[in-house]
């Protein structure tokens, strides 16, 4: 008689999805000053400092969506479950209530801030994308492995 | 769209009717119909990004070994889905305050 594997329900090591927000992040940094000049040539100051505003909304967006599943899969399945959907709503009342907060300030143009948060957001992500299917269908071209150690394992019910 | 428009213009019809001031009545009901469409805007993604964690879930659960590559994909299949919830509100506030 074969032995049944015990159930899984959690993660345990570091997360792919904190390792994929950092890397965008530290993608979104060198493009910053660049955003930056293109906004300040469509709308002067308020243009850069909107833009500027924009990237750091869309990271820190992603950075804290990395950082809530990152903490539900080392709990439970059922919890990663949870951060996801609640963490959404969340996320996107935290981004209204940031924008609510500048909107009537004088450096904030609303049309590059928009444009920003859109741009940033799927630019940054589909170049994070090539990236990891680069490295999930050629593992040996990946630059380097992560220095976190290995990566996540399941674990079973305590 | 159309119920929407169509709620527009009665709002702004009772409002002349009850002498206030149109362009008032239509802010406000610009400001509800912009509401409204930021709200069915999440509703989409919502949908989808539930459908994605269930799925990556069960994957997760029946191979355990590839948890890492589905945590991964789960991950930035999320932050696509979200882009659309994003472009919603984008349009939302360029409506509203543009």
């Amino acid at each position: 008689m074969s032995e049944t594997s015990p159930p899984v329900d959690r993660l345990e090591g570091p997360s792919p999805a904190a390792e994929v927000a950092l890397d965008i992040a530290k993608r979104g940094l060198p493009v910053l000053p660049v955003g930056m000049i293109i906004g300040a040539i469509f709308a002067e100051l308020p243009g850069a400092l909107s833009v500027a505003f924009g990237m750091a909304l869309v990271i820190v967006n992603l950075l804290l969506s990395a950082a809530l599943l990152n903490w539900a899969s080392k709990i439970s399945f059922a919890m990663v479950a949870s951060a996801a959907l609640g963490g959404y709503a969340m996320r996107l009342g935290l981004i209204f209530v940031a924008f609510w907060l500048v909107k009537d300030m004088s450096w904030v143009a609303i049309v590059p801030l928009g444009i920003t948060i859109i741009i940033t957001h799927l630019g940054l992500l589909a170049w994070e994308l090539r990236h990891v299917s680069a490295s999930m269908a050629h593992p040996g071209l990946k630059p380097k492995q992560s220095r976190k150690g290995p990566r996540p394992v399941a674990a079973g019910r305590r | 769209m159309s119920f929407l428009a169509s709620t527009a213009a009665q709002v702004v019809e009772l409002a002349a009717e009850a002498e206030v001031d149109p362009a008032d009545a239509k802010a406000t009901a610009g400001a509800s119909s912009a509401g409204f469409a930021y709200g069915l805007a999440a509703i989409g993604p919502g949908i989808g990004i539930g459908y994605l964690v269930g799925q990556a879930v069960q994957a997760m659960a029946r191979q355990p070994e590839s948890a890492g590559q589905v945590q991964t994909t789960m991950f930035l299949g999320i932050a696509f889905t979200e882009a659309l919830a994003l472009i919603g509100f984008v349009v939302f506030i360029l409506l509203k305050f543009a």
